[in-house]
């Protein structure tokens, strides 16, 4: 049981609960919008970003939340005008950003680069600096949440009545995309790649079936993803497994507990 | 004349080369109630929208009185079942709220026992309900209204329309709404206006409802309407003078 105690796994550990708490409640906007896909495309960008980071020597995150800000605001320009069906932009936009990723990396033939730490995430290997920038990039991602969460849910629910009543939806939906490409840029290196979206769909998901209200859903979505980076982190020291998928593993598991929970939170949650 | 709080002039809107409105002129004013009649696809929840500020306009102009509030009752209105939503948050959606502020606007409605319901699981009419509510508790100065009675039995109708009338007089606030079902809405209005992609015809509605265009464009629908009304002494006020034919045909009717 030592390892658990071992430095660079309290690194990870405090790196994976830095994600879930910014990844909770955003990740309930994003199911609420149905914009799974979404995330996804941000993240397969987010290798184009590694290349072009690397190319132009500046810290990955930033490179990587540099084009991820590129992608969200190209494609919240052409799904405004209405001509293609927002599945469609989404699967142009993924592949052609994962596509042109790998083609950078292998064009950087003096640049050795470990692509699977990137498609799977390296949580172990996180350093100070990283965690520096996950808990910038994920406070700031949180205060513009808490500062922007009515708006942006009101104009989640009901988008023309929010319109009707003042908020600002489409700056908003720009803003949501943006906040997106942070979380983005700052998760990548927890689960890497193809895995963020697990992170952000998955404990809000699971959070459903507990929560009554928009914003016990958020928080109940960000404890159940600190749950899952905790015991995924320990599963993998333990039975020495890779860390990132063991965390998704954990979600996966906790949004199957969830099912059984709307019974149990009747018993427990119920309001006098 | 009251000051109008939005005033349209020479409205229009047309997309991919069909003009779906043309020409609308009306003033919405404090403490009255504006309807919107017509056949499908007559531009009336378009209309709407323009003055709201959800669609701009692609012809003439909507004035607003700076800073106005308002409060909207939308058609259609469904919760995705992965969103909790209880009615007390649904009641702040826009701007938050006392719950105590949440039951008294609920109470207005009678809806008050409603008020922890998750909004997935209300009735059409129970939904109707909240939304006025909601509406309501903003304090607005107009109230945009989109088919208020849509999923609501014939008792229930009347209810609300009284209901509406009743707030307009409390709150003093404008109430446009559009509506299809005539009986009981020429009843609790002020004005009337009837589209066709244009304004058809416009006054109070006792003179709408004597009105040519009127009539050819509603058929049997505006005789039994005229039938409800029989006892109403069939004069044309000043207001309700008759306006132009609309450029093209009405809907089936007498030539």
């Amino acid at each position: 049981m030592d390892i658990l105690l071992q430095d660079f796994v309290l690194r990870a550990l405090a790196a994976g609960l830095g994600v879930a708490a910014v990844a909770g409640p955003l990740g309930c906007l994003v199911v609420w919008r149905r914009m799974a896909y979404f995330g996804d495309t941000m993240a397969h960008a987010a290798l184009l970003g590694v290349a072009l980071g690397l190319l132009a020597g500046v810290p990955l995150p930033l490179g990587v939340l540099a084009v991820g800000a590129v992608v969200a605001l190209m494609m919240a320009a052409l799904m405004a005008q209405g001509r293609w069906g927002s599945d469609t932009l989404l699967g142009i936009f993924s592949h052609t950003a994962l596509a042109l990723g790998l083609v950078a990396l292998g064009l950087m033939a003096e640049v050795r680069v470990d692509l699977l730490g990137y498609l799977f995430g390296d949580i172990l290997a996180v350093t100070p600096a990283r965690l520096g920038w996950i808990y910038a990039g994920g406070g700031a991602v949180l205060a513009v949440l808490l500062l922007l969460w009515r708006p942006l849910v009101a104009a989640t629910v009901a988008p023309d009545l929010a319109q009707a009543e003042g908020v600002p939806v489409a700056a908003l939906r720009v803003v949501f995309m943006l906040l997106i490409a942070v979380v983005v840029a700052v998760a990548m290196q927890i689960v890497g790649v193809l895995l963020i979206t697990a992170l952000l769909i998955i404990p809000a998901a699971a959070a459903r079936g507990l929560a009554r209200g928009p914003e016990a859903m958020a928080l109940l979505a960000a404890l159940l993803g600190a749950v899952a980076v905790a015991a995924g982190i320990a599963a993998s020291a333990l039975l020495d497994t890779p860390t990132g998928p063991s965390i998704v593993v954990a979600a996966g598991a906790l949004f199957v507990l969830g099912l059984a929970a709307p019974p149990l939170r009747d018993v427990l949650l119920r309001r006098d | 004349m009251n000051a109008a709080l939005i005033e349209a002039s020479g409205l229009g809107w047309r997309r991919g080369g069909r003009e779906i409105l043309a020409d609308v002129d009306l003033r919405v004013e404090a403490g009255r109630i504006l309807t919107i009649v017509g056949p499908n696809g007559a531009g009336k929840t378009t209309l709407l929208r323009l003055l709201m500020g959800l669609q701009k306009p692609t012809a003439g102009r909507v004035r607003r009185v700076p800073g106005l509030t308002v409060g909207y009752v939308p058609q259609s209105f469904s919760v995705d079942p992965i969103m909790p939503l209880p009615v007390w948050r649904l009641m702040g959606l826009t701007r938050p709220a006392a719950r105590d502020a949440i039951a008294a606007a609920l109470a207005e409605v009678g809806a008050e026992a409603l008020i922890d319901a998750d909004v997935g699981t209300l009735s059409g009419g129970e939904q109707r309900r909240v939304l006025l509510a909601r509406a309501i508790l903003r304090r607005p100065r107009v109230l945009f209204l989109d088919e208020p009675t849509q999923g609501v039995d014939f008792a229930g109708e009347i209810a609300l329309y009284r209901l509406i009338a009743a707030l307009r007089e409390r709150l003093d606030c404008a109430v446009v709404m559009v509506s299809h079902d005539l009986h009981v809405v020429m009843a609790a209005t002020d004005q009337v206006i009837c589209l066709d992609g244009r304004v058809c015809c416009a006054g109070r509605p006792e003179a709408v409802r004597e009105d040519p265009n009127y009539r050819r464009l509603f058929g049997r629908a505006a005789a039994d309407v005229a039938l409800y009304h029989h006892d109403h002494p069939h004069t044309h006020g000043p207001e309700g003078a008759a306006c132009p034919l609309p450029p093209f045909g009405g809907a089936a009717g007498e030539r």
